[in-house]
């Protein structure tokens, strides 16, 4: 089965989602920063919100479409969203919460269930709790059980997993996998978290502005950003635009010049001086302060370090070396060399490290 | 002290706060839930009580249910005998005169539940009046025992509406209240104490009863 949503909806005078896209079995996720429209789309497609236009579908049961008037209530839809504040109910035991969207089924196949999916969620010891007396990582499995025992259509998870900590979200993500591996409906995970990304889902759609900017496997959409704020997003710092001085398809390489600097990028197709974007992330750039010879990366710059600063962990010198680069050092690399501000160092960028962004 | 009085009086609250329960809950929910623009004209005619002398309104009622009124004449044609000085329109004056004492509580304690416990019961296949039975009222529970006392002791404790539409028969429409007044009308000071007192012993356990409950709430929802 697959899931299919176009939706369009106006949320305020200046901004209108406008997406369309599809989630075929297996995890997929909706990937954008905060306030891209994210959660109304998930809203939109279990029907808690209803789109100004557009069509929802899983497999071939219509759920919306606003050109034939079919509009089915959300208790109608069987499709599970687990919201990112989970919204367990506060009063009722583990096994009640579990229990609560079983009425249509008699007592022997409701237990059945409850007991099988308590089970593969690890969570049969803490049936009798209240959702007060549980961790987060239980409230969330607790969640995930309660919208899974119902054999949803589709599965929608929005951030439920953001809060903890990155083995417990694994290990709750290889259970989903586990449940969904003989069942194969589609899984969509919103997330503005770009490791999650790559962590977890097999497919990817990048919002931006209410519109699907891009979708591919993780690696086709973060690796060739197609647009300069996406690189940012995913983690290019340095995006610069150049022109391209020759391209040779049979070395698989294309120079071009960016700020009086030539630098060798991957093959581009590109014909001599077409404007080239070009990005590399900060991380992937070595910094030397003394000239270094004998290497196979085809990128040698000399430049001189403009400030330093402190980012989560490590530290990102600026370098001026023709542009402006973002180089990302270990504390420890940077106190070894004697990096500072005002101290000439050389860059070095492997080929391979570049990527042509359009 | 007037037993008989009192025991009407106990009668007539148990049955009161019954059909508020009856009325007043849908009633609440509406209030709570409705996204309707003129809600409030709703809500202001329901808190009328709060502010109206109790002899208007007393007044209006012993006009629509009296014998020349089509509601009386209807329900003379129907039970042979009528509704004004009886103990069914007291019942009837009563459910008005304390509605906004349920309704007020049980909206409040509605619309304090949690939306996104209520779209997540949407979710799971619930209908509204399932999630209204299995969420919405035990999340409610204190706010609706809070109106339930609340409208038991104020249909306890009315006397203006009771005399215009009940008058003073009594085992039929002579409540404690009434009782009281007659007893001081008639000097029998002591008769009119004790059941005061009666009263009073009431009013304090009530209002402790309220109280507590509240203040459990507050504490449950301290993290």
């Amino acid at each position: 089965m697959i899931l299919s949503a176009t939706v369009n909806v106006r949320l305020s005078n200046e901004f209108t989602l406008d997406v369309r896209f599809e989630a075929p079995p297996g995890v997929t996720i909706l990937f954008g920063e905060s306030g891209s429209g994210k959660t109304t789309i998930l809203r939109a497609i279990s029907g808690l919100a209803r789109p100004d236009r557009g069509r929802v579908a899983v497999g071939d049961t219509v759920l919306f479409d606003a050109d034939a008037g079919i509009d089915v209530p959300v208790e109608g839809r069987n499709i599970a969203y687990v919201a990112q504040h989970l919204a367990l109910f506060p009063h009722l035991t583990v096994v009640d919460n579990i229990e609560y969207g079983l009425t249509q089924l008699g007592r022997a196949e409701r237990d059945r269930r409850v007991t099988a999916i308590l089970e593969s969620f690890r969570i049969a010891p803490l049936r009798h709790r209240k959702p007060a007396q549980l961790s987060g990582g239980e409230k969330q499995r607790v969640a995930l059980a309660r919208a899974l025992v119902t054999d949803p259509r589709a599965l929608l998870l929005d951030e439920p997993l953001s809060a903890l900590d990155h083995a417990t979200q694994t290990r709750i993500m290889d259970d989903l996998r586990a449940w969904n591996r003989e069942r194969r409906r589609p899984v969509l995970y919103v997330t503005h978290s770009h490791r999650e990304v790559f962590a977890l889902g097999e497919r990817v759609v990048v919002l931006e502005n209410g519109r699907v900017q891009m979708q591919g496997t993780p690696h086709e959409v973060l690796d060739s950003p197609a647009h300069h704020r996406l690189a940012t997003v995913a983690g290019f710092e340095n995006v610069f635009d150049g022109t391209v001085i020759t391209s040779r398809a049979d070395l698989g390489t294309t120079m071009c010049r960016i700020d009086g600097v030539e630098v060798e990028v991957p093959y581009s197709g590109s014909v001599e001086g077409a404007p080239i974007k070009v990005a590399v992330r900060a991380g992937d750039i070595l910094l030397a302060t003394q000239e270094p010879c004998g290497l196979s990366a085809r990128n040698l710059l000399s430049g001189c370090v403009q400030s330093l600063r402190r980012e989560a962990g490590s530290v990102v010198a600026r370098v001026s070396a023709g542009p402006g680069f973002d180089v990302r050092l270990t504390p420890g690399a940077c106190e070894s060399l004697g990096v500072e501000r005002g101290r000439d160092v050389w860059l070095v960028i492997k080929t391979y490290s570049w990527r042509v962004v359009a | 002290m007037d037993v008989q009085a009192l025991l009407l009086s106990v009668r007539l609250a148990a049955v009161v706060c019954l059909a508020l329960l009856i009325i007043g809950l849908p009633l609440a929910y509406w209030v709570a839930f409705s996204r309707w623009r003129w809600k409030f004209l709703v809500e202001s005619v329901v808190a009328l009580p709060l502010v109206l002398p109790p002899t208007v309104l007393g007044f209006y009622v012993l006009m629509a249910i009296g014998a020349r009124s089509p509601i009386g004449q209807a329900w003379s044609a129907a039970f042979g005998q009528g509704l004004a000085f009886s103990f069914e329109g007291l019942v009837i004056a009563s459910i008005l005169y304390s509605l906004p004492f349920a309704v007020q509580p049980f909206a409040s304690a509605f619309s304090q539940v949690d939306r996104g416990l209520l779209e997540a019961s949407s979710i799971l296949g619930a209908s509204r009046l399932r999630t209204f039975r299995r969420i919405v009222m035990p999340l409610s529970r204190n706010g609706i025992i809070t109106g339930v006392v609340l409208s038991f002791a104020h249909t306890i404790g009315e006397f203006g509406v009771v005399i215009m539409v009940g008058g003073n028969l009594p085992g039929v429409t002579r409540t404690v209240s009434v009782a009281i007044y007659d007893d001081v009308q008639a000097l029998n000071y002591a008769r009119a104490n004790a059941t005061a007192l009666v009263l009073v012993l009431f009013a304090v356990s009530v209002l402790a009863i309220v109280y507590g409950l509240n203040r459990r709430a507050w504490v449950a929802v301290r993290p």
